[in-house]
């Protein structure tokens, strides 16, 4: 059956207050999933007090804030820092999504801003998940221009009203809130491809240059790759680029359907 | 579907048996049953309306008109397709075990096979007055 409930050695068990900053005027408290491969021991939920008159308003910058000044250990995945990269995606008070572009002062005030890992993936440490089946998915899809024509002296020309299909759709940043936000992924991420996956798929299907659309549908034909989608739309509430993933796949769904009916 | 040895590499596991190109059939016909209930629910509502409180011959007298057999025939058979596809998807989605998932889709289709025949029989009885 599907997994209902958190195995016994990932359930979180207590967890470290660390003291407010010294001669911090204004603080504000982060709840922060912290689990070490190496010590053997289950998750747990490290309590911070974040100095926001010396840190950015994002919490991206609450982590990093954390990281230089009270807990060095602290493991999360971060580069661009303005929400193109997709590398410091995590569930941040019950939503996915992404810390540069989340400002802690949208979590509501008073509460703590609570910090844990992307749902349902592997863990490699603390807020870092092993994406290794997400990417092989989108490996899967074969996201690249496929044509037998030989390619043209100059470029592969293509109309703006077909430019435009793909608008929605090549935004895509890879981050995977959309597909660790859906039910459908956690319970058969083995076989069901996911939201980004999917998207990505409708970006290639949908464009005109490529000769390869067929076979592309062929091998997305499948009561499991596919089907799994059940329109339940977390992913598009989830996507921090404002896309739609659910109706990139209702995309696919009607393209299967023309070309049998 | 067992999960493949781990010693695949990342991409052969999402490949592992390729894909069943099927499922747009399923697709389709639940669509296509959900419109035929909304088309034949507000008739059905009518006719069990009507039925309220008769006894078996009223209940043999209503149903002896054809289109009105017709009507609840076709709904069973709507709602029934639906019925199946919708309790097949659910097992899919939670029954990871492959023994349990083929007997549990085995068992789904016997159900809504029976469910189908003894309800249509029964119509078909009732209308033909037997």
């Amino acid at each position: 059956m599907a997994e209902f409930t958190l195995p016994k050695n990932s359930k979180i068990t207590g967890g470290k207050a660390w003291p407010k900053p010294a001669g911090a005027t204004e603080t504000r408290e982060f709840r922060v999933y912290r689990w070490n491969p190496d010590d053997g021991k289950n998750p747990s939920v490290d309590t911070y007090h974040v100095d926001i008159n010396d840190c950015g308003p994002m919490v991206l910058d609450g982590l990093i804030w954390i990281k230089n000044n009270i807990d060095p250990t602290l493991t999360f995945r971060r580069s661009c820092r303005e929400g193109v990269c997709g590398s410091c995606a995590m569930n941040i008070d019950g939503q996915n999504t992404l810390a540069c572009t989340k400002s802690m002062h949208d979590v509501a005030a008073g509460g703590a801003v609570k910090v844990n890992p992307l749902p349902h993936q592997p863990v490699v440490k603390d807020l870092v998940p092993d994406l290794t089946n997400f990417y092989a998915q989108y490996a899967s899809i074969e996201p690249w221009l496929q044509t037998t024509t030989p390619t043209p002296q100059k470029e592969w020309k293509q109309s703006h009203e077909d430019r435009e299909k793909l608008d929605g759709l090549y935004e895509c940043i890879l981050c995977a809130c959309c597909s660790t936000s859906c039910p459908s992924y956690w319970w058969n991420s083995e076989r069901f491809l996911g939201p980004a996956a999917l998207l990505q798929a409708t970006r290639w299907v949908n464009d005109s240059r490529d000769e390869a659309t067929g076979e592309r549908l062929d091998n997305l034909e499948d009561p499991f790759r596919l089907y799994r989608c059940h329109t339940i739309m977390n992913c598009a509430k989830a996507c921090p680029k404002g896309l739609n993933p659910s109706e990139a796949i209702a995309e696919l769904k009607l393209k299967m359907v023309e070309r049998q009916i | 579907m067992s999960r493949p040895s781990s010693m695949r590499t990342p991409l052969g596991r999402v490949r592992y048996l390729g894909s069943s190109h099927s499922g747009t059939t399923d697709f389709w016909r639940q669509r296509l049953t959900a419109v035929a209930m909304t088309v034949l629910i507000v008739p059905v509502i009518v006719i069990v309306l009507m039925l309220i409180g008769r006894n078996q011959a009223g209940a043999a007298q209503i149903l002896g008109s054809l289109p009105i057999a017709i009507i609840l025939v076709l709904f069973i058979i709507a709602s029934v397709w639906h019925m199946k596809i919708g309790m097949q998807i659910i097992i899919e989605d939670y029954v990871h075990n492959e023994t349990l998932k083929l007997a549990s889709v085995m068992a789904n289709n016997f159900f809504c096979i029976a469910v189908a025949l003894a309800s249509i029989y029964a119509i078909v009885k009732l209308s033909s007055g037997v």
